[in-house]
């Protein structure tokens, strides 16, 4: 269990200051950003406390945004990923799934891409949609959402591989 | 009563959802109206000690291109300095106290952290309140405007970007001496628009704008871009411009902040004008 609590902390800190001083200035075609940062949401136990839950994806969230001068636009992305992630889990992995045994780490490609690919779609809408704030401009925040959520599926997919084994 | 402790017991995700969404939101439409993100900017201790430690690192890779900015900035004073010199010693001295009658002073600083990507845009600095930094300073590079100082912290500021959606710097056309707003559409970071400007204006493609000394934030004349394309509003009453800027916002490393040191006395006047109306 302190292992856990150590394993998810680490991660925490690394996928915040990971965002901040590599992710967020990558700027592909001039605006493209991947938010690898949702990958502590993905990971997170899905047995744990939600209300723990809820409460560290904010604080995750508004540590993005104090870096980043957005005001609360990444803590409330958090947050709606943080909350739908029952539904998505059990949607992506079947009701008659046992999801209190899922490791998102160890699961089928096809039902875990369906269940990243959710919620970052999910996050990114709401983040792009709260940081343009114009109906207007819906365009900009359809073509963000998808450039971006491609790049952050991209790389979730590549991080989760990479670092699977050592955590499993 | 048990039943209400009953209801906050079961549905307390739900409660807990609400509230910090409403916290978030609440500072997401603070930080969309001007001058209010109070509380969450990166001029803190934590967030500015961080990025420039990152800035430490980072600000090596565009030494070269910045010392080439500067011999060229030199060169350019250097030669308006002869021709200031020469036209001093031909002419009588207007006036002994022009030192002192100075309104504008610059001070230099880094830039920690820059963004451009996204549509509301911030820039953060390695200055602040102890090196004389006060919200509402213009800032500007070596070759054109860069934003308008907004949080200032005991040793960080953040600087409200040309690019961002909030932003809108009076200007005028050099030629004609017509006047508009630039603000920017969030689409290239080194186009912007020029609105306001009326039709009877003569304009063509290749002309110069620069700003136009009405605000107290920035002087008059600092050249800002040049016009690469324009077209009329849905209305067809004014120029919808779009100007290219002479500075590279992607690669900003050092810059210049303006004091004007009869701001608040502009102020002052302005606002008793306003009060007596």
């Amino acid at each position: 269990m302190s292992t856990n609590i150590l394993i998810h902390s680490t991660r925490f800190l690394v996928l915040l200051l990971a965002q901040i001083f590599l992710f967020n200035n990558i700027d592909f075609l001039g605006f493209v950003n991947p938010y690898v940062y949702i990958l502590f949401i993905l990971l997170y136990p899905v047995n744990s406390n939600q209300l723990l839950f809820l409460l560290l994806s904010f604080f995750l969230g508004i540590s993005i945004d104090f870096f980043s001068d957005s005001g609360g636009i990444h803590a409330a992305a958090c947050l709606v990923t943080a909350f739908i992630r029952p539904v998505i889990l059990k949607f992506s992995f079947g009701v008659s799934y046992d999801y209190n045994n899922v490791k998102v780490s160890n699961t089928p490609f096809g039902s875990r891409l369906t269940y990243i690919s959710f919620l970052v779609v999910i996050h990114h809408l709401v983040l792009f949609n709260l940081e343009v704030f114009n109906f207007n401009h819906t365009i900009l925040i359809l073509k963000s959402t998808l450039f971006s959520s491609i790049f952050t599926i991209l790389l979730c997919m590549v991080f989760m591989i990479l670092f699977s084994k050592r955590s499993t | 009563m048990l039943q209400i402790i009953n209801f906050f017991i079961r549905n307390k995700n739900f409660l807990l959802f609400l509230f910090l969404l409403a916290i978030s939101l609440s500072l997401t439409i603070q930080s969309h109206s001007y001058h209010q993100s109070k509380f969450v900017h990166s001029a803190n201790f934590v967030s500015g000690n961080l990025l420039s430690l990152k800035h430490e690192i980072t600000g090596y890779f565009g030494l070269r291109k910045e010392n080439k900015l500067l011999a060229e900035e030199n060169n350019r004073l250097r030669n308006q300095l002869e021709l200031f010199t020469e036209a001093s010693s031909l002419s009588v001295r207007i006036s002994d106290s022009l030192t002192e009658d100075i309104p504008y002073y610059y001070r230099t600083a880094e830039v920690i952290n820059n963004n451009y990507s996204k549509t509301n845009n911030y820039l953060t600095l390695k200055s602040g309140r102890k090196q004389g930094i006060q919200s509402e300073m213009g800032v500007i590079s070596s070759q054109g405007i860069i934003g308008i100082v907004d949080q200032v912290s005991e040793n960080f500021s953040t600087v409200l970007s040309i690019l961002n959606s909030k932003s809108s710097i009076s200007v005028k056309l050099k030629k004609s001496g017509h006047f508009g707003s630039l603000v920017w559409d969030g689409k290239l970071p080194n186009t912007l628009q020029l609105i306001d400007i009326a039709r009877l204006a003569s304009i063509s493609i290749g002309d110069t704008i620069t700003t136009d000394g009405r605000s107290t934030i920035f002087p008059k004349g600092l050249p800002v871009g040049v016009i690469s394309n324009f077209k009329l509003d849905q209305g067809e009453n004014f120029y919808i411009i779009d100007v290219t800027l002479f500075n590279d916002m992607t690669k900003t490393e050092y810059v210049y902040i303006i004091e004007n040191k009869k701001a608040e006395e502009i102020k002052e006047l302005e606002t008793t004008t306003k009060n007596e109306y």
